[in-house]
C-alpha cells in the first residue's frame, strides 16, 4: 500500500494537472476557431465586399453590400425597439417591485426568457405577425431580434442599479426629489456605465443571431430599405452560402463570418473594460 | 408606468406559449400525444411524429455535457483555486468569449473545419478503442462521416462549457474563506478541499449550472443544423450517424414546408422545444436562487 | 522578554520573526516563546497582528500569494518557514479553530472523520473510537451521541464551535490555534468553551486570540500584549494584568485606550 502521505499528494497533482488540461481545452478550441476566421476571413476581405451585392445563383461575382447594410437596419432598428422596454422594466425591478410579487415573477420569467432558444422568437413572431400579414419582411425581423433585446437589457438594468448604494438613494430623497427624479437623475445615471454595457452585450447577442430571421426576414438578394419586404442579413446569407457547393460563395461566407466574429468579438471585450473602468472610479 | 413593461415582459412568456399552441393546432388535433413517440417524418405523406427529433435533441445534449461538465469543472477549479491571480481575469474572459462567438460561425466552421478533421482522425480512433468495448462499443459503430449526433454534440459541449463553467467558477467563489481555510487547517489538499467541502457546499448551485448548459444546449439552432446531417431517419443508436434535432427541423424545413399541416406540426416541434426548455431552465433557476438563499440566510 | 521561565519546555519559538502583506510590513521582528501544555493568550487592539501572528503558525498565509514572512518559527525544533517544509503535515500538527463556527457540508461523524483521515488509515471501529474520544474531550458526545449522521450544520452555534474543536483534536495535533474563538457565540457558550480550553492543556499547547481581556486573564497562563504589529510585553498572566512593566500594556489592559 501506498504511502498515504505520498498517495494524497500524487492525487491532488493530478487533479491540479487535468485542471490545467481542462483550461488548456478551452482555449484551444477558441484559438483553432479564431485562428481559422482569420485566416480565411481576411483572405476573403476586399473592398468589392462592401460595394457589390450578394451574388444571384449561378454568379460567383459579389460582395455582401446589401447583407451588410440590413444586418446594421435589423440589429439597429431591434437595439432601438428593444432598449427602453428593457429598461423600464428592469427600473421596475431594482427600484419599485424589488419585494412585490410582480417583481420576483418577472425576474424569474425574464430569466427563462433570457436562456430560452432564439429560434422560439423567430417562431412567435412569424405566428403573431408574418402568418397575418401572409409574407416575410424586414420589420418581423427587428421584432424578433428585439424580443432577444429585451431580456438582456432588462437583467443588466436591474443589476446595475441594484449595485447602486441605498444611502445615495436616500440622500436624494432627503433633498426633498420626487421618486422619478432620484431614479432619472441620480441612480440611473450612477449606473449609466453598466446600463450601456447591457446594451452593448445585446447588440453583440443579436449581431449574430440566424435562427430568429429565418421564419421573419428572410433573406433578399438585392438591396432593399423598404421594411415590408424580405431583407438580407450577415448570419442568413452566411447560413445560404456556406451550404452551397460553389467556392465563390464559401469565401464570401468566411469573409462575413470574419466580420460578425471580429464585430461581435471587439463588442464583448469593449463592454467588459468599459464596465470596469468605470468601476474601477 | 415602468410596471406596464414588466407585465408586459411576463405576458410576452403566456402570448409565446398560447401563440405556439394556436398555430400548432391542426397538427394537435389530427395526430393527438401519438405525435410524441411516432418516428415517422414523412412531408409527401403528410405523416408527422416527432420522435426523431426529440430524439436527436436530447442525445446531442446529453453528449454535450458528458464533454462539457468535466471540463467545465476543471476550468472553474483553474480559475478559482490554480491560477495566479493577475491571470485569472484574463483567462476568465478569453472562455466567456466562447460564449460571444455567434452560432453560425461555430456551425460553418464545424462543417466545414472540424468535421473533416474529426472524421479523419477522431471518429476512427474512437471507433477501434471505445467501440471495442462492449454495451458502450454500440455507440461508436459505422462510417466516420464528420457529421452526425457526435460531432454535433462536440461543438455543442464547447458552446456550453463558457455557461456551465462560469456558474460553477461565480458559485465556488461564494464558498466562505473561512470554510476552506478550515480545510486547510487540517492538513488537506487543495483537491480534497474542492471536492470535499466546496463541491458539497455549492452542490445546488453547480447542478443549477449544469441544467442551464442543458438548457442552452437543447435550443442551440445554427450550429447543430449544420453538423447533426439532417436526417428523419433512425438507424441505430450509434452516435456516428446523421440524425436530426428539433431546431435543426425547424431551421431547414420552415421556409419551405408547404401544407398547412406541416407547418402546424414544425410548431408543435417547437411548442415542444420551448416546454422543454422552460422546464429544464426553471429547474436551473430554482436550484440557483436555493443556493443564493442560504447565502442571504448565512449573513 | 521572556521571563525566567527556563524550567518550562518550548513548544514554538520565534527569533527575529517579520511579516509582510505585500509592501506593508505587518509584524516588525517577533521574538517570542510558547510553552508547550499552556495557554497562551495574544492580545491587543484591532488590527495589532495578533491574528497575523496565529495564522503563521500553521502557515495559513500560504494561500494568499501576496503574504510572506522572513526570519524564525520553530516548531519542535524545525524552522516551519524552511521551504521543503511538508505543509499539509505541518497542519496536521498544528489545529485551528475560527472566529465563527464553520461546520463542513457533512454529518457531524464525518465532520470529525474528514481530516482523520486524511493523515491515517483506520479501521472503521478505530474511527468510531477516535470520533467518540475527541468529542468526549470537546465536551459534546453526551449532546451528540445518538445524531452523529445529522449534519453538523444542524447544531446551535456553541454546539458548532465545540464540533470544530472536536475535529481540531482528532487528528491528534501537538498545537491548536484558537482565532477568537467565542466572539460569535452567547454568554453561556462562551463558558463552557472556556472551560474546555482549561481542560485541553492537559494535552495540548494552546494559542488563543482574543479582544476579550477578561477571558485572557481567566483561562491563560501566558499573555503576548501586541501593539502596532509590535511584541509589547511578554510573561505571566497574572503579572501582565497585576504589574504590567510597558506603559502600552498598563493603559490597554486599564482601558484607557484600545
Amino acid at each position: 500500500m501506498m504511502d498515504l502521505r505520498t498517495e494524497r499528494r500524487l492525487k491532488n497533482r493530478l487533479a491540479l494537472g487535468v485542471s490545467l488540461l481542462a483550461m488548456a481545452f478551452g482555449l484551444f478550441w477558441l484559438i483553432w476557431i479564431l485562428a481559422t476566421t482569420l485566416h480565411l476571413g481576411l483572405a476573403g476581405l476586399s473592398l468589392q465586399l462592401f460595394t457589390h451585392m450578394t451574388p444571384p445563383p449561378g454568379s460567383s461575382e459579389g460582395g455582401l453590400a446589401n447583407a451588410i447594410a440590413g444586418s446594421l437596419i435589423l440589429v439597429g432598428m431591434a437595439t432601438a425597439l428593444g432598449t427602453p422596454v428593457g429598461i423600464m422594466a428592469g427600473i421596475y425591478l431594482a427600484e419599485f417591485g424589488r419585494h412585490t410579487w410582480l417583481g420576483h415573477t418577472t425576474r424569474f420569467v425574464n430569466d427563462l426568457l433570457l436562456s430560452a432558444p432564439s429560434i422560439i422568437a423567430g417562431l412567435f413572431i412569424y405566428e403573431i405577425y408574418v402568418a397575418k400579414v401572409g409574407h416575410f419582411s424586414a420589420i418581423s425581423g427587428v421584432f424578433a431580434l428585439a424580443l432577444i433585446v429585451v431580456p438582456v437589457v432588462v437583467r443588466t438594468t436591474e443589476n446595475m442599479l441594484q449595485l447602486v448604494p441605498n444611502t445615495m438613494r436616500e440622500a436624494a430623497f432627503a433633498l426633498g426629489a420626487p421618486k422619478w427624479v432620484v431614479i432619472g437623475r441620480v441612480t440611473l445615471k450612477a449606473s449609466l456605465a453598466g446600463v450601456m454595457t447591457g446594451i452593448m452585450l445585446a447588440v453583440a447577442r443579436i449581431s449574430g443571431e440566424t435562427a430568429p430571421l429565418l421564419f421573419t426576414s428572410l433573406s433578399n438578394q438585392f438591396w432593399t430599405l423598404d421594411l415590408q419586404k424580405p431583407m438580407a442579413s450577415l448570419p442568413v446569407t452566411i447560413f445560404k452560402f456556406a451550404m452551397s457547393p460553389f467556392q465563390d460563395w464559401q469565401q464570401l461566407a468566411w469573409a462575413g463570418v470574419f466580420l460578425i466574429t471580429m464585430g461581435v468579438l471587439a463588442l464583448n471585450i469593449l463592454a467588459r473594460v468599459m464596465f470596469r473602468e468605470k468601476h474601477k472610479q | 408606468m415602468t410596471r406596464f413593461f414588466a407585465l408586459a415582459t411576463l405576458l410576452l412568456l403566456v402570448g409565446i406559449l398560447v401563440s405556439l399552441v394556436d398555430g400548432a393546432m391542426p397538427a394537435l388535433e389530427k395526430f393527438g400525444s401519438a405525435f410524441l413517440w411516432t418516428g415517422d417524418w414523412n412531408p409527401p405523406a403528410e405523416r408527422f411524429g416527432a420522435l426523431i427529433p426529440i430524439y436527436g435533441t436530447l442525445a446531442t445534449s446529453l453528449v454535450a455535457l458528458v464533454i462539457a461538465v468535466p471540463v467545465s469543472f476543471g476550468i472553474a477549479l483553474f480559475l478559482t483555486e490554480l491560477a495566479p491571480p493577475w491571470l485569472r481575469r484574463p483567462l476568465g474572459i478569453a472562455i466567456e468569449l466562447l460564449a460571444g462567438i455567434p452560432s453560425i460561425v461555430y456551425g460553418m466552421w464545424g462543417l466545414l473545419v472540424f468535421a473533416p478533421i474529426f472524421a479523419e482522425y477522431v471518429q476512427p480512433a474512437l471507433a477501434s478503442s471505445l467501440g471495442q468495448v462492449p454495451v458502450l462499443g454500440a455507440l461508436f459503430q459505422g462510417a466516420p462521416m464528420g457529421i452526425g449526433i457526435l460531432s454535433a454534440g462536440v461543438i455543442l459541449a464547447v458552446m456550453t462549457i463558457p455557461f456551465i463553467a462560469s456558474v460553477m467558477r461565480d458559485v465556488f467563489e461564494v464558498t466562505p474563506a473561512m470554510l476552506k481555510e478550515s480545510a486547510y487547517g487540517l492538513g488537506a489538499t487543495t483537491w480534497e478541499v474542492v471536492w470535499n467541502i466546496v463541491l458539497p457546499y455549492t452542490k445546488v448551485g453547480v447542478v443549477g449550472g449544469i441544467m442551464l448548459g442543458l438548457g442552452r444546449a437543447l435550443g442551440e439552432t445554427m450550429a447543430v443544423t449544420f453538423l447533426i446531417g439532417n436526417m428523419n431517419f433512425f438507424n441505430g443508436f450509434s452516435l456516428f450517424l446523421p440524425g436530426n434535432s428539433i431546431a435543426s427541423a425547424l431551421a431547414n424545413e420552415f421556409a419551405e414546408a408547404e401544407s398547412p399541416i406541416y407547418t402546424a406540426s414544425l410548431i408543435e416541434l417547437g411548442l415542444i422545444l420551448f416546454f422543454i426548455t422552460l422546464v429544464v431552465l426553471t429547474l436551473s433557476k430554482l436550484l440557483l436562487l436555493k443556493l443564493s438563499g442560504r447565502e442571504g440566510l448565512k449573513t | 522578554m521572556h521571563g525566567s521561565q527556563t524550567d518550562q519546555e518550548t513548544q514554538i519559538v520565534l527569533r527575529g520573526f517579520n511579516f509582510y502583506y505585500g509592501k506593508y510590513h505587518a509584524l516588525r521582528n517577533i521574538n517570542l516563546d510558547i510553552y508547550k501544555r499552556k495557554v497562551t493568550a495574544f492580545i491587543g487592539p484591532s488590527g495589532c497582528g495578533k491574528s497575523t501572528l496565529l495564522r503563521t503558525m500553521n502557515r495559513m498565509y500560504d494561500l494568499y500569494p501576496e503574504q510572506r514572512a522572513e526570519g524564525e518559527l520553530l516548531l519542535g525544533g524545525t524552522n516551519i518557514l524552511d521551504r521543503g517544509m511538508d505543509i499539509n503535515s505541518l497542519r496536521a500538527r498544528v489545529g485551528m479553530v475560527f472566529q465563527k463556527p464553520t461546520p463542513f457540508p457533512m454529518s457531524i461523524f464525518d465532520n470529525i472523520a474528514f481530516g482523520v483521515k486524511l493523515h491515517e488509515r483506520l479501521t472503521r471501529v478505530q474511527m468510531e473510537e477516535r470520533v467518540e474520544w475527541s468529542l468526549r474531550k470537546a465536551a459534546l458526545w453526551t449532546e451528540v451521541s445518538d445524531k452523529l449522521h445529522q449534519s453538523g450544520m444542524s447544531l446551535s452555534g456553541g454546539q458548532q464551535q465545540r464540533l470544530c474543536i472536536a475535529r481540531g483534536i482528532a487528528v491528534k495535533p501537538e498545537v491548536l490555534l484558537l482565532d477568537e474563538p467565542t466572539s460569535a457565540l452567547d454568554p453561556i457558550s462562551t463558558m463552557r468553551i472556556e472551560e474546555l480550553v482549561s481542560e485541553l492543556k492537559d494535552e495540548f499547547t494552546i494559542v488563543i486570540v482574543t479582544h476579550n481581556m477578561q477571558q485572557a486573564a481567566r483561562i491563560s497562563d501566558y499573555t503576548a500584549y501586541m501593539y502596532l504589529g509590535e511584541l509589547i510585553e511578554y510573561g505571566h498572566t497574572d503579572d501582565i494584568f497585576i504589574k504590567p512593566k510597558d506603559k502600552r500594556t498598563e493603559d490597554y489592559i486599564t482601558g484607557r485606550f484600545g
